[in-house]
Order: C-alpha cells, then structure tokens, then sequence
C-alpha cells in the first residue's frame, strides 16, 4: 500500500453520496460535544475521521450507529432523509461500527460471534453447519480463510479478533464501516493486512470511515479527509493526496506546531547510575542487561509482541522474573514485588491506560495521590485538603485540562489521562520512570506535550525508560536505543546514531532468516 | 462520598494594585464554592432521597394501619434493637463489597462466633476471669473465619463467592458439632448486665450498631484504608500497579467483615442469652439487601455507609410493620423482594442519567 492510488479515487467521486450528516448538534449537560458537524461518504471510499481528543469523534461515530441521538441536524442516507433512532435501525441500513474495544465474546466460537444476536436458525434450532459455511466465506472474503470458524474467539489474536468483528459486520450486509481506531491494538505487518481487507471492501463498494491517530496511516489508506476540532468540522471532503501533513496538523490543533521532540542536551553519561538490570530473564525475554543514568531517556523499541512491555513489567515487579537482578539506587528489588519497586522509587505508567493505570470514575486528585497515600495520612486519617492542594499544583504544572480535579478522570481525553498517571509519579519524585507506550491513544497535539514532560522529568535527573511501537518516538525521544527482537536486545547504543529504517532491519531480522 | 469538596484553597499573595481583581476574584470563588458547596448536600441528599423516601412512607403505612402501636417510644426502640445485629454485620459487608468482593458466609460465622463464645468452657472460664473474655471468643473466632476467607480468595485465588460458600457450609457445621446441636444457655451474670439494659434511654445494642457506623463511616471515608478498599474495588489492577498490596487489603476486608461478624454475635447473644448454631440464618441475604438498596455498587468500586444504615433501617421497619398488622413472614419476604428490584432499578437509572 505505497501510492494512495487516485485511480480508486476517480469511480467515486462521479457518485452521489452514500451518506450526508448537516449541522449534526449534540449537547450533553453543561457540554455541547458536537456543534454543528458535516460529513459527506460516498459509496467505495475510505473516509477519514481527523481530530485531537475531544474534538467530537467518538460522539459523531455514536450519532452514526445511534447509540445517541443527536440534538439537531440532518442524515440523509442514500438520497432520502433518516432519522437513526436505534442501533438496531442503523445497523439495518447497512451502517456497522467496530470500536476500539471490540465487543466479542471471548468464550463463544467464530461462527457464534459473527451471527451472534441473528443466529441462523429454524424453529429455535440452530442450523450449525449453515452458520459455519457463511462464516467461511466471509472470512474467505476478508482473505483470511485461515481462521476457522470452530476456534474459541479467546485464543485469537488481537489482529484476527478484528477480522472476525469484520466479518461480523459484514453479515449484516453492511455497507458502510466505521473503524475506531483500528490499527492501536496492531504490529505493522498486521496492520499492512488490514489495509489489503480495507481496501478489498471499498472495492465491493462498501465505504469505510476510518479513524486514527497515526496521520502516516492516513496518508497510506485513506481517499478523502475530514477533519474535526472542538466539535465542528474545521475542513471536510479533502483529497487525502492534496493535503500536506503539516496542514492537517494545523487544521486539527489549530496552530502550526511541529511535530517535534524536545532538544537532547547535550549528555554527560557519567552522572551515577540509578537502574541497573542485570542478565534479567522472564516471560518471552531473556538475559536483558540495561543500564539507566540519572537525567537518561532509554528507549525500547521493537515489535508488538517482542516482549518490550514484559521487560517493563519484570523490572517493575509486576511479573516475576526467572533469573537476574534489578538493582535501584545500589538496592535490589525483591523479586515479583511491586511494592519493593515503589518503595525503591519506580513509577510505571502501564500500556493500557485505562484498565491498568486509572481508576476511572474517582476523582482525578484521588488518581494522583493514590500512590502516595501515607503522605497525606496522619494515623490514617487523610487529609484532604492537602490532596487536593498537591494535585492540583501539578496538574498546573503539566497543564492537565479541563482544570480542576474533582472531576472523573473518565472524562479527560487521553492526553490528560496520560497526564494524570504522570503526576501520580511526580507527586512520588520517582527515581525510575517505566513508560510503556506514553502517547497511545494520545492526539498530535498533547503528544508533543508528553515528549516536553518527559524530557522535562529526565532533566530534573529522573532516569526514564520508554518502550514505542513508533521508532519515529523512540529515536526523537531517547538518549540510547535499546532494540529487542523475540525477547533479546539486539542492539543498544545512542539514538542519534542509528535511523529507522536500521531499526526496522534490525527489529524485522528474525523473520526474514 | 460527595462531602468536603469546599475547602478553600489559601488567598494569593495580596497585591495591592490587583486588590479590586483579587476580591472580586475571591468573591467569584466563594459563590462558586457555595454552590459547589449547595451541590454537594443536594448530590448527597439527592442519594439518600430515595431511602429517606422510602423509610418515611414505610413510617406512614405504619402509623395508618397500626397508629400508636407503631408509633410509640418502644416500639422504635424495637425498631433500632432488630436492625444493630444485622445493621453491623451489613457494615462489614458494605466494606467487602465496596472492595470487590462478597461474603455469603456472615450468617454461619455469627453462628459459629455466637456458639464458641457461649460453649462451657467458655462460659467458665469468664466466670472465673471476666466476661469480657467470651466477647474475646467472639470476636477472635469471627476475625479467624474472616482471615480464612481472605486468604483462600487472595492466595489460593478461589473466587469469593465459592470460598465463602464453604466457609457458610463449614462454618455452621462446626457450630452443631460444637454445640450438639442444643441452644446454649448464658449463665454469666456480668456479661448480660452489661450488655442488656439501656444507656441514655436508648438501648446498648442500638449504640453499639451506632458507634460501629460511625467508626465504619470514617474508615471507609476519610483513611488511607477506606480510599484503598475503593481503588481495590474499582479497578484491582490498576491499584496493584500503583503500589498496592491488593492481596493484602483484600484479606483485611475479609477479616473487617469476620469481626463484625463476631461483635454481631455478642449482640444476639445478649439479646437472646443463648449461643445457638442456627444463629444468623440467611444474615448473608440480608445484609447484602441492605448494602445493595444502600447504593453500594456490587460490581465494588463505590461504597456507603450511610446507605446501609438507611437499607437496614427500611428492611427493619418493614418486618415491624408487618408483623404488628399479624401478616405472615411469607408475605413479608415477597415485598422484600419487590423493595430490592424497584431500588436498584431506580439506582441504574439514576446512575445512568448523569453519566451519558
């Protein structure tokens, strides 16, 4: 998927659209998350879906498979008015959503998952060996006739799971998918893949609305763009081949910034040593030797899978470890205990932000202190006054928005989500700061604020760890790379001496021997 | 949990020139903290309304179909006595909930706690030391049963439900074997004197329960224990992550539940001078009833006490009613059953409404 090929471009445009949304308002109390939003999708396109969190994405695309029902606005759909006023309805058209949180049942097979909710069945029975045919063909048409429609949905991969949320969708007769954020939860080649399924769709006419963070993947897929800013559309219908990167990134943040990392300074590595990992051995990785210095960004890069985040969470204590050390400060940890981690000063901010890091429905000053309780309890009693007034002046400092910490952090986006489990370790004045994916679901702009913070940190003499499926973040972030392949480092030396695409050689070596 | 979001945050530094800004600043934030404030009660009343609610309209059906006989002095008091025993079992279970977890085995604890500390020896023994030592039964045999579960949920990783199922089964049959199945009688002077009686016109039951939600109030509210039980709750790998022994608190929540199992046990003990095996029959029900109308989410995460008191006060005042209008415990169970459908539907649909 190298050329955006304008000739799948042309057949498309001479058509009506499939659907028009005008002057789409929805309001929530005290919140107008949508102000008037227009999308247009014609029948065989990849629509792309832009914009920062909270700019109205995840409520437009909800509009759109009416899980809410817009305020005010109009749908047309295939030429005729609508109003969308069940999921059910929606669905019934032939509008389809997969969501980032793919909704199949882990303990039901293939076949269940995808006709699950319209079994096919006579007289209450189901009818198992047609189920298991229309299940074949469409993964078959998805090109992925390699899963078979007995297996159980839990012992599928992530990439493979989506598929079958495809195909499910599919079933339906769907003629327009929504894809939120597809590609998160996917290594290159599996996204590569998905790109093929997606573009083997739009060619049977189906329209998809594509959304993501990753502005690189927009540029490989996508035909037209839209672009939406604090719940309007600021641009829409543009050619995804006319429109330079830098402007879609003005568009979104509304300001010309770079997508720029801080400035390394200029680094003397002989400030003392403050996390010392010694022929460290666990789960899918072995012997990992690393070597961190006060004020020194490592960065791990590597594929999915490769076993970056089990280092992370083995030096964290968060897995047990087989054999080695890890050493903080001069210290050894105990092994497999978090505890012995925090106490020695290390702070992790896990890869899934919301499963593992937040508590999402307390307040966010609760979120910050949560690990560092004992400071604000006098016998035990907490006071709260005092956790407050801490809170929030860090999240002053790291510019968490909406202000205010009372709120759930359930409703910050992901950028100041990410802020918040950052503040927690601050708060701790952390000596060893794991990050494991930090800017994840985190929009253009506030990622360029998470690189600031990072550096910030590190220049306050935090040694810091980060592990990125984006070489572009780890080789603009860190000091010294670190690369690992099926659970070895393969390489390590300073960032500014080595590019991408020795990286990707290195990353990729195992599977081209 | 909506309370003491109105602590002023220091003034600033007092420029001279920005006086005017400054106070019209401070005046700004006062009223927003008065409303914030004002919000405040009105979310925490907001609540509670449906129990006050309820427990108000429950006290009209009872002052219409049995006047001064529900309504006089004596028979809130009976009131109040009914709900201590069950109402400190219920603050037990309101903290093992709140931290994810359940315990069906109560009932069969109070049992065991109320056999062991009334058995001859026991008995004995406190006549010969003090009858302080059979409250010590109690409460050691209800923490030991706790510990128990805790463990085998934390380290043996057997879900709660299953583990304290056995606990329930075990639990009681070790209270027949001990007491061979016969009531216990209390011949300890010192221990009825003291615990029987009234204090302050209101019996000593009723404070105990009184002192016990208070104490479970600001536990659960206001200590570095009560926050971490509802991060353990709501979201147990997330607060492993951030430096929690999750297994560890998990097991104290056990055990906070097993002693107010014991304290319970005492309670009934006194109230009814015997030690019996068939003590605190489906106590795990009710309990969960009365923490679940409450509020307490059971999925954990979210916790109140004061709910509780209000869950167990309703149910109390129900069985009242009832039965001072002589209608059966059958017809008593079918409206129990009604009262906690309709309160947790209300509660998912008012939980629901502002988070859309």
């Amino acid at each position: 998927m190298t050329d955006p090929s304008p000739e799948q471009e042309t057949p498309a445009a001479g058509q009506s659209a499939l659907l028009q949304m005008r002057g789409i308002v929805k309001r929530f109390p005290g919140v107008l998350a949508l102000g008037g939003v227009d999308l247009d999708v014609r029948a065989g396109e990849v629509h792309c879906l832009l914009g920062q969190n909270g700019a109205g994405k995840s409520t437009l695309i909800k509009v759109l498979s009416a899980s809410y029902q817009p305020d005010e606005g109009e749908i047309v759909w295939q030429g005729s008015a609508t109003k969308l006023s069940t999921p059910d309805a929606a669905m019934g058209l032939g509008i389809s959503t997969i969501y980032q949180e793919l909704d199949l049942v882990d303990g039901l097979t293939v076949t269940e998952n995808i006709f699950l909710g319209h079994e096919i069945s006579s007289g209450g029975f189901s009818r198992r060996h047609e189920a298991t045919a229309r299940a074949r063909a469409l993964l078959a048409r998805l090109g992925h006739s390699e899963i078979t429609p007995h297996r159980l949905v839990g012992d599928l991969s992530p990439a493979a799971q989506q598929i079958v949320s495809m195909a499910r969708a599919l079933s339906h007769d769907t003629k327009l998918l929504i894809l939120d954020e597809p590609s998160a939860v996917l290594d290159q080649e599996e996204v590569r893949n998905l790109f093929r399924v997606v573009r083997d769709l739009t060619e049977q006419g189906v329209a998809v609305v594509y959304i993501s963070h990753r502005l690189e993947e927009i540029r490989q897929i996508g035909d037209r763009i839209t672009v939406l800013k604090d719940g309007r559309t600021v641009a829409t219908g543009l050619a995804v081949a006319d429109t330079p990167t830098a402007e879609l990134i003005r568009l979104m943040t509304g300001r010309d910034i770079e997508y720029a990392f801080p400035p390394r300074p200029a680094h003397s590595h002989d400030t003392e040593v403050v996390l010392e990992v010694r022929g460290l051995s666990g789960e899918r990785f072995r012997d990992v030797d690393l070597t961190v210095h006060a004020g020194e960004i490592v960065g791990l890069a590597g594929l999915v899978g490769a076993g970056r985040s089990e280092i992370l969470e083995t030096v964290y204590g968060a897995r047990r470890s087989t054999q080695g050390t890890v050493g903080v400060g001069g210290r050894k940890l105990r092994r497999g205990s978090v505890r012995s981690a925090v106490a020695a000063g290390v702070g992790l901010c896990p890869e899934e932000r919301k499963s593992q890091g937040l508590l999402l429905d307390q307040a966010v000053y609760r979120n910050v202190t949560i690990s560092s309780l004992r400071r604000f309890a006098k016998s035990g009693f907490l006071d709260f006054s005092e956790e407050r007034r801490a809170a929030e002046e860090l999240s002053r400092s790291l510019d968490v928005r909406p202000p205010g910490v009372d709120r759930p952090v359930r409703n910050l986006s992901g950028g100041n989500q990410q802020k918040v489990v950052l503040a927690r370790w601050l708060l701790r004045e952390c000596k060893v700061l794991l990050l494991d994916e930090p800017t994840r679901g985190v929009d253009v702009g506030a990622r360029t604020e998470i690189y600031n913070l990072i550096r910030r940190l590190a220049d306050e003499g935090v040694a810091v760890v980060v592990v990125s499926s984006e070489v572009e973040e780890v080789l603009g972030l860190a000091d010294r790379v670190l690369v690992v392949r099926e659970g070895s480092v393969v390489h390590e030396g300073p960032a500014t001496e080595i590019d991408e695409s020795r990286v990707l050689d290195l990353v990729m070596e195992g599977d081209v021997a | 949990m909506s309370d003491s979001s109105t602590d002023p945050t220091p003034p600033l530094e007092p420029a001279e020139a920005a006086e005017t800004a400054r106070v019209e600043k401070e005046a700004e934030k006062a009223t927003e903290q008065t409303t914030r404030g004002w919000a405040a009660v009105g979310a925490g009343l907001g609540h509670n309304l449906g129990l006050v609610v309820a427990l108000a309209l429950l006290a009209v059906v009872g002052l219409i179909t049995a006047g001064d006989r529900f309504a006089s002095v004596d028979n809130v008091m009976t009131i109040l006595r009914l709900a201590a025993v069950i109402g400190v079992v219920s603050i037990g279970m309101t903290f093992v909930i709140t931290g994810g977890g359940i315990d069906l085995s109560v009932g069969a604890i109070v049992a065991l706690s109320s056999v062991w500390a009334t058995t001859l020896a026991t008995q004995q023994m406190a006549n010969d030391v003090h009858w302080l030592l059979m409250v010590t039964t109690a409460l050691v045999v209800g923490g030991a049963c706790g510990l128990v579960n805790g463990l085998l949920i934390s380290y043996g990783g057997i879900v709660p439900f299953i583990a304290t199922l056995a606990m329930l089964a075990s639990a009681r049959g070790l209270a027949e074997i001990l007491s061979d199945r016969k009531t216990q009688i209390v011949s300890v002077p010192g221990f009825t004197d003291a615990l029987a009686g009234d204090f302050l016109g209101v019996p000593r039951l009723v404070w105990i329960f009184a002192v016990v939600a208070v104490i479970g109030w600001i536990v659960l509210n206001r200590t570095t224990f009560g926050r971490r039980t509802l991060a353990v709750g709501g979201n147990p790998e997330a607060a492993r992550l951030a430096g929690i022994d999750v297994r560890r608190h998990t097991v104290l929540l056990y055990v906070v539940v097993g002693v107010c199992c014991g304290i319970a046990a005492i309670m009934l003990v006194s109230r009814t001078t015997t030690g019996s095996a068939t003590h605190g029959m489906l106590y795990e029900l009710d309990a969960i009833a009365a923490v679940v109308i409450g509020g307490t989410l059971l999925s954990g995460g979210r916790g109140t006490i004061v709910g509780t008191v209000f869950g167990v006060l309703i149910f109390t005042t129900l069985s009242n009613v009832f039965t001072l209008n002589n209608l059966s415990i059958s017809a008593q169970s079918v409206v129990k059953g009604l009262i906690i459908v309709v309160a947790v539907l209300l509660q998912t649909r008012l939980a629901r409404r502002p988070s859309s």
